[in-house]
């Protein structure tokens, strides 16, 4: 039943992106009207719509890119470095 | 203190030696009643809080082995619980050296927990590294031996650290309690003992035994190993060094540097190994911050992560069980073979994601909001960061890579692939079923929290909407650039890379310069001490012979001969003559003896 649920959505890649968008229209509209920011902890997640959202996609492309530039930089290297 | 004391380890430590015994239809039961009966016996404890166990030892010291209090409490009841998921989980396991080494190192965090000073706390710490190291070993690999001995070395370094620094508290303070110690008189004692806590923590730079082993450790055994060693050190961090500013910077490092290797990370157990470092980063940073709500965030959150770590590996465990492979690149798509560990580790990947109703939203935002409230911004905002690479690396991409994506596995591995025996499958409903639970109800967690007074509230809209906005935005950029993410057929080198080729140098050292220098040393001892040696005995024998043997014999000789002169002169057969001549000889000296 599981494997038939996930090829069911995976013949919908376009319906499962439409409506991944929705959904994160969904939360950003949410959070910008409905969401009272009062109690957020510092000015710039008051005063910046949908703070929370900027900050993830700089915050996941940061460390793919530091992590992608690093591992090009020497630190990635072949399986059997250590083998003697 | 209550008569009826019964130390939890000690269940575990009998039940280990008598699991032998337990044969046929009574192996399985015996393999589950044991971690029940010590749940109980912590459960039952949690009852009669206060100081057990006091021994006096040597008539000098005070010994506590079991200091029942609301922080132990907590602790010793996720490691109790956990005792019981990795035994279910590793039931089909034959060989009765793993249970008995996962029990021993579960008595040696219990007992850690527990103890109430320095001594007890050593000889616990070493029981679990000691049999931790045998859950390495016993994992007949390649390279899990080399990786054992790593391990073993290390954390007898560690071991060394902690024996200095209790050393030095006592020679200064005289006191052997373990207890807060002062931040603002910290001496080397101070920081021995932290450097010793915290390469069990695998705080950064002492932490790259820990992928290292995880990776290598038998399938069960990883799952033990996940569990106690690095809670066990936040709980000994958190009864000692809460408040000590330093950890914060530390435990920001450890995530950061955690979740930066496990993108980039192609083995599984690895990438959750690096996970560990990252989210025991966010511990060791609420004990740094060392406030009430940052202490109850580090206790919710070791054990929120106790149960989705455990269920990661359970998971990443079921598919090197079905697979025998570890490695992303040759594995993939294997939804349509291994379905219901697909959702296991979903579960698990969510609830380290801190996704609503799942255990890492209530306990990861406690510390958060009291890096916040404390007015540690960038701790707080790294912290967050954080939390957006931790979907990314172990809510999308270990799921996708394993389950989705392109297919990379060969025909063998695809042929061998299928969902686990009933065993891992119960083990694995459990952790998912707590790690729901404790999402959503929160009583039950936070009820058990040290301090109680603190009330803190996870399901605000704000909360919620941070969250979903995170949660969302990670995604959305995964999706755009999950390329970039692919794996690669590569190891990362790490700060073991210093000890690793360290020791290779050493061998090195040994093999070639010293070895030489030995070489060298036998060749002149042979040609001018042993050459000279026989020319000393030489003359010796010469001297012997000639000079002392002739002296000897000379004198013999000269003796002889003198003798045989007398007998001519004075033995000529003629008796009258020679009792004369005797007679005479005496008159003579006794004249002589008389007159002088």
């Amino acid at each position: 039943m599981i494997v038939e649920l996930i090829e069911f959505l995976l013949k919908r890649q376009r319906g499962l992106r439409t409506a991944g968008s929705i959904a994160l229209a969904i939360i950003v509209v949410w959070s910008v009207t409905g969401v009272d920011t009062h109690h957020a902890h510092t000015w710039l997640e008051k005063y910046i719509p949908g703070f929370w959202a900027i900050f993830a996609s700089i915050s996941a492309l940061v460390l793919i890119f530091v992590a992608s530039w690093l591992g090009r930089s020497g630190i990635m290297t072949r399986e059997e470095y250590y083998d003697i | 203190m209550t008569s009826s004391f019964l130390h939890p380890s000690l269940i575990l430590i009998f039940g280990a030696a008598l699991l032998p015994l337990a044969r046929g239809p009574f192996r399985r039961p015996y393999l589950c009643l044991v971690p029940i009966l010590t749940l109980l016996d912590v459960v039952y404890l949690s009852w009669h809080p206060g100081l057990h166990g006091v021994v006096e030892f040597l008539d000098r010291w005070t010994l506590v082995f079991g200091r029942v209090d609301s922080l132990s409490m907590v602790f010793a009841f996720i490691m109790a619980l956990m005792a019981i998921i990795g035994t279910i989980y590793g039931l089909h396991v034959r060989d009765n050296s793993q249970h008995i080494a996962a029990w021993l190192y579960v008595s040696g965090s219990l007992g850690v927990i527990y103890s109430g000073d320095y001594l007890v706390l050593f000889l616990f710490w070493e029981l679990m590294a000691f049999s931790s190291t045998f859950l390495i070993w016993l994992n007949r690999d390649e390279g899990a031996t080399a990786a054992g001995f790593r391990y073993l070395l290390v954390h007898t370094f560690g071991g060394v650290l902690l024996l200095l620094g209790f050393v030095l508290h006592y020679q200064t303070t005289g006191d052997l309690s373990f207890n807060q110690l002062d931040p603002q008189n910290t001496t080397l004692a101070t920081w021995l003992i932290m450097g010793g806590l915290m390469l069990n923590a695998a705080v950064v730079p002492f932490h790259s035994w820990l992928p290292d082993a995880y990776s290598r450790a038998t399938i069960t055994g990883a799952v033990f190993m996940c569990a106690f060693t690095t809670k066990t050190a936040v709980y000994t961090l958190a009864r000692a060094f809460a408040g000590f500013e330093v950890l914060i910077v530390l435990g920001v490092v450890m995530a950061i540097y955690g979740i930066v290797y496990a993108i980039i990370e192609n083995d599984i157990r690895r990438l959750l190994g690096w996970e560990i470092i990252s989210q025991v980063g966010y511990m060791v940073a609420g004990v740094g911050i060392g406030t009430a709500l940052a202490i109850n965030g580090t206790c919710a959150h070791a054990f929120a992560h106790i149960l989705y770590k455990g269920l990661l590996f359970m998971a990443a465990g079921a598919v090197i069980h079905a697979t025998g492979r570890s490695k992303f690149t040759d594995l993939g798509g294997l939804y349509r073979k291994m379905p219901m560990t697909l959702i296991f580790m979903l579960i698990g990947g969510v609830s380290v994601s801190a996704f609503p109703f799942f255990s890492g939203f209530v306990s990861k935002s406690m510390i958060i909001a009291a890096a916040f409230e404390a007015h540690l911004l960038p701790a707080a905002f790294l912290l967050t960061m954080v939390s957006a690479g931790t979907f990314l690396v172990a809510g999308l991409r270990l799921p996708y890579l394993l389950f989705f994506g392109e297919n990379r596995c060969s025909q063998s591995t695809w042929d061998k692939a299928t969902d686990p025996p009933w065993n891992m499958h119960l083990a694995m409903l459990c952790a998912a079923f707590l790690c729901l639970f404790i999402g959503s109800y929160l009583p039950f967690l936070y009820g058990m929290l040290p301090y109680q007074e603190i009330n803190f509230h996870p399901y605000t809209s704000y909360h919620l909407s941070e969250t979903l906005q995170i949660l969302g935005f990670t995604a959305l950029i995964f999706a755009l650039f999950r390329n970039k993410l692919a794996p690669q057929a590569t190891i990362s080198l790490d700060l073991d890379w210093f000890y690793r080729l360290g020791g290779r140098g050493f061998l090195w050292l040994a093999t070639h310069p010293i070895q030489w220098l030995d070489t060298a040393w036998g060749a002149v001892y042979r040609v001018v001490g042993l050459y000279s040696l026989i020319a000393i005995a030489r003359f010796s024998a010469w001297f012997d012979w000639h000079g002392i043997d002739g002296l000897v014999d000379g004198s013999a000789r000269c003796v002889r001969a003198i003798g045989r002169r007398l007998a001519l002169v004075l033995q000529r057969g003629n008796i009258q003559q020679t009792i004369y001549l005797s007679v005479t000889f005496v008159a003579i000296l006794l004249v002589s003896y008389v007159w002088f």
